[in-house]
């Protein structure tokens, strides 16, 4: 299977990246390549092989249902690129 | 002897006995780092206020009687750490301008023991290199030859040991990422079992990976800093609550009767001349120490690295998404609506590998894709990590290279992503499975560069490796060769 630039386009839009043609045309060629190497992974027999999503075996970890102080609205903020009051702001969503 | 040359224990020692303040050897280091640092480029941040203050209170408490091992000790931080007021980028664009509001847990727990910040350490981007060559913030340059690469991800935060401007420091590891800089830079690298050590308020690559890791001039100071940051944390639901060990006195020098795995799929042809011979001397030493010899294998290696380009760049390309210009970090300039916010600000804050790994994971777990992928390489993770539990019946540690070869040229191989990937093939197959292991240095190459030897242990079994990488250490003392900077 051959990545094309039209699939390159696809996943950059899934991923909201806006790729240049030298980007898109070098990342069809080097994803090609890694996705190649990985096909060898099809060889194996995984038949009733249970995936692993984390590696210590763990129960759901639950804390006491309390209340406690958060770090607030001015240092939350405090990073915002753009803000109005105790908002973020963005552009339009719906005109 | 110089100040910024000692270990956390000798450092210590020297100022318990009054022989020298927190405030001295931390304005030694800070000169140090003035002095080096336009031939290395260890750091993203040097902060000298900071650590002179941080000094100034350690001095109080050496003299209130309240200081302990680490008060006082000048360190630095990856620049993957969150502190509390300080610039923290992770080696991105995107998150140049970052004051985050509140610091990481290791950090929090190595403060409340007093030590001092010098700053915070150059990386690969997000994490994803091997080579700290993709950082967005320059090229980090190995202190032993600075036309070769340090090893990545942490490469400032080996190079910070090896070229003396910091006493230790911490690193994260995700496939590699502390124990193949430490490898290259001729310093000790622990990578804790995952769970051991929290990640609150460590920037996220590969969650189900990653993992929090003390890099040190010895192996005396990598148990006195794990000690310190492990355990665990009501703020992270993967730390395990089991009791931290005192890892300082498991050292006890002795290996006798240990059980030792060579795994034949890492004794390839392939391996470099100078590192099979260090690996042929280091067995040699182990056995000279009492320790015994086990043939095994790790049948599904060759399967991991393909196992890890697939889990890591799906689980980076879900945590990347946060990324997205609305409440911290970059914003372009000039959208012209909400998606393409997002969209420019990604695009323009992302580096190249950055933005290659994101594509990967996307593409691995998008519709069609997502089960001959994702949920086939985690299936293919379970037989990894079989390997390792089946192999720890029969043996207490497994010893491999911790690379291929030892440092490769600044841009040898920035233009091929995969060859990059494979210089990681026997430190990935750790995390896969979840397990702790640990570099310490075992040799120099015929071209005078460190070449480190991987000590794996059984799950939570850190005492065990520490005690085994401590006895090589006492019997060899390549742990005491230093850079020729």
């Amino acid at each position: 299977m051959k990545i094309t630039v039209a699939d390159v386009e696809y996943v950059a839009r899934l991923a909201r990246l806006d790729l240049s043609e030298a980007e898109k045309n070098l990342f069809a060629e080097q994803m090609d390549t890694i996705l190649g190497y990985v096909e060898k992974l099809k060889g194996l027999d995984t038949d009733g092989i249970l995936p692993t999503s984390h590696a210590v075996p763990m129960e759901n970890s639950f804390r006491p249902d309390l209340t406690t102080p958060s770090i607030g609205i001015e240092k939350a903020l405090a990073n915002a690129p753009d803000r109005v009051a105790s908002f973020y702001r963005v552009p339009k969503v719906l005109e | 002897m110089e100040l910024f040359d000692l270990t956390i224990h000798e450092l210590h020692d020297m100022m318990a006995s009054r022989q020298v303040s927190s405030v001295e050897a931390t304005k030694a280091m800070l000169a140090r780092i003035d002095a080096v640092e336009p031939q290395i480029g260890s750091f993203i941040t040097v902060t000298p206020e900071r650590a002179v203050a941080d000094a100034e209170a350690a001095d109080k408490r050496f003299a209130a009687g309240d200081a302990d091992i680490l008060t006082g000790i000048p360190l630095a931080l990856k620049d993957i750490f969150l502190t509390e007021g300080i610039r923290t980028t992770c080696g991105s664009r995107i998150l140049h301008n970052f004051v985050p509001p509140y610091s990481a847990t290791s950090y929090e727990k190595l403060k409340d023991r007093g030590v001092v910040l010098l700053g915070k350490l150059n990386q690969d981007e997000f994490a994803m290199g091997s080579s700290s060559e993709s950082s967005a913030f320059g090229t980090t340059r190995n202190p032993w030859d600075t036309t070769r690469i340090p090893g990545g991800s942490s490469g400032g935060s080996a190079t910070a040991i090896a070229a003396q401007q910091a006493t230790a420091t911490l690193g994260t590891d995700t496939g590699g990422s502390i124990r193949q800089p430490a490898s290259h830079c001729g310093c000790v690298g622990l990578k804790p079992t995952y769970g051991r050590v929290s990640r609150y308020g460590v920037i996220a690559y590969a969650s189900s990976l990653d993992q929090v890791g003390p890099m040190t001039r010895d192996v005396t100071d990598c148990a006195i800093m794990l000690g310190a940051i492990a355990g665990h944390d009501p703020k992270d639901s993967t730390s395990v609550d089991t009791p931290v060990p005192d890892y300082r006195a498991c050292l006890t020098g002795s290996v006798k009767g240990l059980r030792i795995g060579l795994p034949k799929e890492y004794y390839i042809s392939g391996l470099d001349p100078d590192v099979q011979a260090a690996m042929d001397q280091a067995i040699g030493v182990y056995r000279s120490l009492g320790a015994e010899f086990v043939d095994i294998s790790l049948p599904h290696t060759d399967y991991a690295v393909a196992t890890y380009y697939l889990i890591a760049t799906a689980e980076a390309s879900s945590n990347l998404a946060r990324y997205d210009g609305v409440r911290f970090g970059h914003r372009a300039e000039g959208a012209t609506g909400l998606l393409d916010m997002y969209t420019k600000s990604r695009s323009q804050g992302f580096g190249a590998e950055v933005k290659r790994r994101i594509m990967l994971g996307t593409y691995a777990l998008s519709s069609g894709y997502y089960d001959a992928y994702y949920v086939k390489a985690q299936k293919v993770r379970t037989l990894i990590m079989r390997d390792f539990m089946q192999a720890f019946e029969g043996v207490d540690v497994i010893l491999t290279p911790v690379a291929p070869t030892p440092a490769f040229k600044i841009g040898e191989k920035v233009n091929d992503p995969l060859q990059m990937y494979l210089s990681d093939i026997f430190t990935i197959p750790v995390n896969l499975a979840g397990t702790c292991a640990l570099s310490i240095p075992a040799g120099i190459s015929a071209d005078g560069l460190p070449i480190g030897l991987q000590l794996v242990g059984k799950p939570f079994g850190e005492e065990t490796i520490l005690r085994a990488a401590h006895a090589f250490e006492q019997e060899t003392g390549w742990h005491l060769k230093k850079a020729p900077l």
